[in-house]
């Protein structure tokens, strides 16, 4: 097997969660196909990596965690205000900036 | 397995281990996007981040993938159940749309991307591959420390603050300062006999008779369901169970099998 399928599965994770975004309208479930998208971008920079033999990729990728838990943490939040202020958590209804 | 083939191929084992946990994950993705509740969909993409931290150990990245398994599935997705705890377990999705065709072409799209990326990376030339051996050789952890505190030290610095920002935007955006103090018992008792709305306490949720749950709401005289019995925090989910017309089902039922056993009888009497 040749490295490069760890690229098609990293390729084809990130269009489902890319089509995930594009579909669901619950925030949450919008947020976790985010994370998958990060996730599969994580594997094809660490696959890269191999393929290239440093550990360049692997730090990018380690990096892209660093943010991702970041950004988990301000999305969240936005989501728990958003449903507090709403009593909602679909995206649709989020449609004004106020009240 | 010679060195030269080494260069372009990958052991057996990774190869096996590739298509069956590389199915489950995809198979998991798919879970993620397509369940109707959002516990499920957590609960499937903490399976395929599981899986993902495998494949980078496969491929050498041996602190990534612990790190992806406390990081990830450890933190972030228990940090999604907690969020989705708190929105309510049982709130499914609606599934109207309100654009309309907006899924067929979202699905259209979609596909349309995926076969844009596989022939992008068909195109590439990735057939030789170097392997990790040379650059692991001094342990994983000690080769990315070196690269993190030389290299790459100004982004790291900058992580800091980014952790700190998000850190002070999580609870500025959840914490809510209380404006004025809270009212006792006996302020909130003068307050009810003031407004003279509703005295007594609140009525008890349930039908006593067959339900005693929160979620369903206590039956008034005339049959119908009365919202003022179950708490705000079920009524603001909507989460309220409605038992007001299961008696005319059940004696519906109950009418249907009496009917069934007598037709039989009638027929075993003939």
């Amino acid at each position: 097997m040749n490295p490069v399928n760890y690229l098609y599965l990293a390729a084809l994770l990130f269009t489902i969660g890319a089509t995930g975004v594009l579909i669901r309208r619950n925030a949450i479930v919008v947020f976790m196909c985010v994370e998958l998208m990060l996730n599969a971008c994580n594997l094809a920079l660490v696959a890269f990596s191999r393929m290239h033999g440093n550990l360049d990729g692997q730090i990018i990728a380690f990096f892209t965690m660093v943010v991702a838990a970041a950004e988990v943490v301000v999305g969240l939040a936005i989501i728990v205000s958003l449903f507090r202020s709403r009593h909602s958590a679909s995206v649709d209804d989020a449609s004004l900036m106020k009240l | 397995m010679s060195a030269q083939l080494a260069a372009y191929s990958t052991s057996t084992g990774e190869a096996f281990q590739f298509w069956v946990l590389g199915t489950v994950a995809v198979v998991g993705a798919l879970c993620t996007v397509f369940m109707k509740k959002a516990v499920h969909s957590a609960l499937c993409l903490a399976g395929t981040m599981i899986i993902l931290a495998v494949f980078y150990l496969a491929n050498g990245a041996y602190f990534l993938g612990v790190v992806q398994i406390i990081v990830y599935t450890g933190a972030i997705m228990m940090l999604f159940l907690f969020v989705v705890m708190l929105v309510g377990v049982t709130a499914a999705d609606s599934l109207k749309e309100t654009i309309k065709g907006q899924r067929w072409l979202a699905l259209l799209c979609g596909l349309g991307f995926g076969i844009l990326l596989c022939a992008g990376i068909g195109n590439a030339s990735l057939n030789e591959f170097n392997g990790l051996a040379q650059a692991n050789s001094g342990g994983n952890v000690e080769g990315l420390a070196a690269l993190i505190f030389t290299k790459y030290v100004f982004a790291f610095e900058i992580t800091g603050a980014l952790l700190i920002t998000a850190a002070v935007g999580a609870m500025v955006l959840t914490h809510r300062e209380r404006t004025e103090r809270a009212k006792t018992q006996r302020e909130l008792a003068e307050e009810r006999v003031r407004e003279n709305k509703q005295l007594p306490p609140l009525p008890a949720p349930g039908v006593y008779a067959r339900h005693n749950a929160v979620d369903i709401a206590g039956l008034l005289p005339d049959g119908t369901a009365s919202e003022l019995t179950v708490i705000k925090t079920l009524r603001d989910r909507g989460q309220i169970r409605d038992v007001s017309n299961d008696a005319i089902k059940d004696l519906k039922a109950l009418e249907q099998r009496s009917e069934e056993r007598l037709g039989r009888e009638e027929e075993a009497t003939k």
